[in-house]
């Protein structure tokens, strides 16, 4: 999608060792190219695993899968994590990895509905989520960017600190929420056109992502510092602050998600947000984002976030257990990586 | 050193190899002889990292012969040429600092028994060994390298390349990184091993080494052999540096402005200094003006460049802009006030690879073309096209990805990244390396008419000609201290030359501009 730098799709990469400049595009491209007039490759072939999967979905289960309600429960499944893989796929172009996702997440949720919380109502749980979530991002990337941690070590520090806190917050019991506002936007008739709201937020946090990434200065040197983080600060981008922001960027939308998962749950759990981390960069991953930095499309991870939650759908249909999931997914992730590689290659022989 | 002349142990022939944009080796002929100390000789990209990498197999030659005591070979591979007997000592040490000195002196040739348990002591001894013959029996073989110095690091090496049946040591710049005292230990070290028969190729910039040292000389010159077999000792200094020098190709360099400049300096540097880097350094630049900085590799020039570019945090001084002082070691600071750098390494140190030519120029002016962030892409993608268009860089299309253009419009792309960001003052780091001779005469030109703007322009280069050919003043670099300071048509390459490699303190005029 979003590059309207790199050569056209399908086009003939550059010959190995080929000195001479491509030829002078002859009245190519008068105007900058918008995101649309381009489906690369790898979006169309996302797009075709999407669809076999419903296709897939469709002929083994029928009336289950094509299901208007489960359609909807699988676009909402998708929603919380797919927030979470929106933050994470800046987070690896830039060059960086959030391990700390899913316990932030968690972290949030259960602050938020403590008792305490829940007083303070709809609003109270909503900023407490969010707060928290900024609150670790802000941790996450003052120890990066300042504290010149690794982005690996000082996420799994989080990872396991804030899981911790979550657990000692709870004591490991479920923390029902008694506040209506947000029980209701968990059901039926909180609907928009049939649309569930949680898709909504998903959406809202997709575009505005994408704008970001695509459309403004943020988004610009979130991509140099991933490509080359050395020629982004001698250009004079300010490289520590620019982590900073990303890592409390990747914080902000775990604490949206936390609030959603709140919303779809009815309760906080610190066994919330089990696994994002995998799942979130698996997503970001096989959607297209290099994850040495220099590269992210936010279609392409919101596209894996669709593809995962639906190969979940379709196999808890057909009763194939979690186990037979994970190693699905597994063989995807590497698939992904070894097109992703050989594109790679190609386009910088 | 035997006086007889046995027959020769290597024999290249005619080696031609050319990289990207570059010829780096253009039918060198080089003849070694058991027991000899051969010297080669040539100035900073002259060819003989390249050679000696073809000698270790780590390049392929495009074409040639080498034959290994009379017999055709080819070194696919560095464990081709370790099969026969070739060591390399590189300049960058390749030891792994975590590893004791034995596990790096057996590194990939550990004793094992039964084909794979490896036998700790047995290497530790044999190290051990190794250490004493080398002089240096007080390294310990089980500390980490990481924790020994700089020549203990270089003896390990050496020891590694000891622990092969070796015949031809190699050894590229292996005193730049030691003391007096050291570099006698190494020469002991090198008699040694001439005397067991072992032929060592020797790489030095210091002609006192090679007289003291050598018995033949090879002298590189833009990727060919301009002398072969010299005599060491014998052959006059006045020779040597002409054979070094000797132009095979002119460069067409633009005329220097008639008056010179006289507006108010632009740069004011004021004692800087960088410990382990550089001593402190006066100087003034002004608008107009292009100054040159002359050196060998190690001289501190980069670490100038870098520091008053605030990418490097001074130890001492100042740099200002307008007679105001900068936050030191702040590159945005920097950029903010009008400073650019175009960097050494254009691929590491400047350039986005992945991105477009567009989106490497406006990387550093991307303020400009936002509002509350959100970018005006068609204001960008245009100042952007208006700034490669004034250097003419090819192929005129923004969108290009700059991994497809030559290393010179590369470097264009680099120029009008500060061209766009209406910087005053240019810092250049060896402005056409990577670039092809032909397209050199057109950078020198659009730097000339930058400066001629009104920028002010500091560079760096290894070319001599370069430097002097471009600058309007040189100051001459050694070990970190400016030597000597000239308008640039009073020197010429041997004057330089003879202050880079003397040590003719007598030359040391201070650093005044």
């Amino acid at each position: 999608m979003t590059h309207p730098m790199s050569p056209p799709a399908g086009g003939v990469p550059p010959a190995p060792g080929a000195e001479k400049p491509a030829p002078p595009p002859e009245g190519r491209r008068t105007a900058p190219r918008t995101a649309f007039a381009r489906l690369d490759v790898r979006t169309l072939s996302l797009l075709g695993v999407l669809a076999a999967l419903v296709v897939a979905g469709g002929v083994t289960r029928p009336e289950a899968f094509l299901d208007v309600d489960n359609l909807r429960l699988v676009l909402t499944q998708a929603s919380v994590i797919g927030v979470v893989t929106v933050g994470m796929t800046f987070v690896i172009t830039a060059g960086g990895i959030d391990l700390s996702v899913g316990a932030i997440v968690a972290l949030a949720s259960v602050w938020a509905t403590t008792v305490a919380t829940q007083e303070f109502g709809f609003a109270g749980i909503l900023f407490t989520s969010v707060v928290v979530g900024l609150g670790c991002g802000l941790v996450n990337g003052a120890l990066i960017a300042y504290g010149a941690m690794v982005p690996f070590i000082a996420t799994l520090a989080m990872f396991a600190s804030a899981r911790g806190l979550a657990l000692l917050i709870t004591e490991g019991r479920t923390q029902r929420v008694t506040v209506d506002g947000v029980l209701d936007l968990g059901s039926r008739d909180a609907y928009v056109l049939g649309v569930p709201p949680l898709v909504l937020v998903f959406a809202a946090v997709t575009a505005v992502g994408w704008l970001l990434l695509n459309r403004t200065t943020f988004g610009r040197r979130t991509v140099a510092v991933g490509g080359n983080a050395e020629a982004a600060r001698l250009a004079g981008i300010d490289v520590r602050r620019q982590r900073l922001y990303l890592y409390l960027l990747s914080g902000l939308c775990c604490g949206i998600a936390a609030f959603m998962l709140v919303v779809l749950s009815g309760s906080g759990q610190n066994t919330n947000g089990n696994l994002y981390e995998l799942d979130a960069i698996a997503a970001a991953i096989i959607g297209g984002t290099l994850l040495t930095g220099g590269r992210g499309t936010i279609v392409g991870s919101v596209l894996g976030v669709l593809i995962f939650t639906t190969i979940t759908n379709i196999f808890a249909l057909n009763n194939l257990q979690s186990d037979v999931q994970q190693i699905a997914k597994g063989a995807i992730i590497v698939a992904a990586v070894l097109v992703q590689r050989r594109t790679v290659r190609n386009e910088l022989a | 050193m035997p006086s007889e002349a046995p027959a020769p142990l290597l024999t290249m022939t005619a080696i031609t190899k050319s990289f990207p944009g570059v010829r780096a080796l253009d039918g060198v002929d080089l003849e070694v002889r058991a027991g000899e100390v051969h010297c080669l000789l040539g100035q900073n990209g002259a060819g003989k990292s390249t050679l000696i990498k073809v000698l270790a197999g780590a390049h392929q030659p495009d074409g040639g012969t080498v034959a290994w005591r009379g017999e055709t070979v080819s070194l696919r591979s560095p464990s081709d040429a370790v099969r026969l007997g070739i060591a390399t000592i590189h300049q960058e040490l390749d030891l792994v600092e975590h590893l004791s000195a034995a596990e790096n002196i057996h590194l990939g040739h550990e004793p094992t028994s039964a084909g794979f348990v490896i036998r700790p002591r047995v290497a530790r001894q044999a190290s051990a060994a190794l250490l004493r013959r080398l002089g240096h029996p007080e390294i310990d073989p089980d500390r980490p390298v990481g924790a020994l110095s700089a020549a203990q690091r270089q003896i390990v090496s050496m020891a590694r390349a000891l622990s092969h049946d070796v015949r031809l040591i190699v050894m590229d710049e292996p005193s730049a990184a030691l003391d007096p005292d050291e570099v006698d230990n190494l020469f002991r070290i090198v008699d040694g091993l001439t005397d067991a028969g072992v032929a060592v190729v020797y790489i030095s910039h210091r002609l006192e080494e090679i007289r003291r040292i050598g018995d033949r000389v090879t002298v590189l010159k833009d990727g060919r052999a301009v002398a072969g077999g010299l005599p060491a000792r014998t052959t006059p200094t006045r020779e040597i540096v002409s054979l070094m020098t000797g132009r095979g190709v002119e460069h067409a360099f633009p005329p220097r402005p008639s008056e010179p400049p006289r507006a108010a300096p632009v740069l004011t540097v004021r004692g800087l200094a960088l410990e382990g880097g550089f001593q402190p350094l006066d100087l003034e630049l002004r608008p107009g003006e292009i100054v040159g900085l002359a050196g060998l590799v190690g001289s501190g020039r980069s670490e100038i460049l870098e520091t008053v570019y605030g990418a490097r945090r001074p130890t001492a001084g100042q740099v200002l802009v307008d007679g105001r002082p900068l936050r030191p070691g702040s590159v945005p600071a920097a950029v903010r006030a009008g400073i650019g750098l175009a960097p050494e390494e254009r691929k590491a140190q400047a350039l986005l690879m992945l991105e477009s030519v567009t989106r490497n120029v406006s990387v550093s002016s991307l303020g400009r073309f936002a509002r509350g962030g959100w970018l005006d892409r068609g204001a960008e993608r245009a100042a952007a096209r208006r700034a490669t268009r004034e250097l003419s860089l090819r192929p005129d299309n923004p969108d290009a990805a700059v991994r497809t253009l030559s290393g010179g419009n590369q470097q264009k792309a680099v120029l009008a990244r500060w061209l766009l960001r209406g910087c005053r003052v240019l810092l250049l780091d060896e402005p056409t390396r990577g670039v092809d001779i032909g397209a050199r005469a057109e950078l020198y030109a659009v730097i000339r008419r930058l400066a001629d703007e009104g920028l002010a322009v500091l560079m760096v280069s290894s070319e001599l000609p370069e430097v002097l050919g471009l600058a309007d003043r040189v100051l001459v670099l050694r070990e970190g201290r400016v030597v000597h300071t000239a308008p640039a048509g009073e020197l010429d390459e041997h004057r330089v030359l003879d202050l880079v490699l003397h040590a003719t303190d007598a030359a040391a005029e201070g650093s005044q501009t």
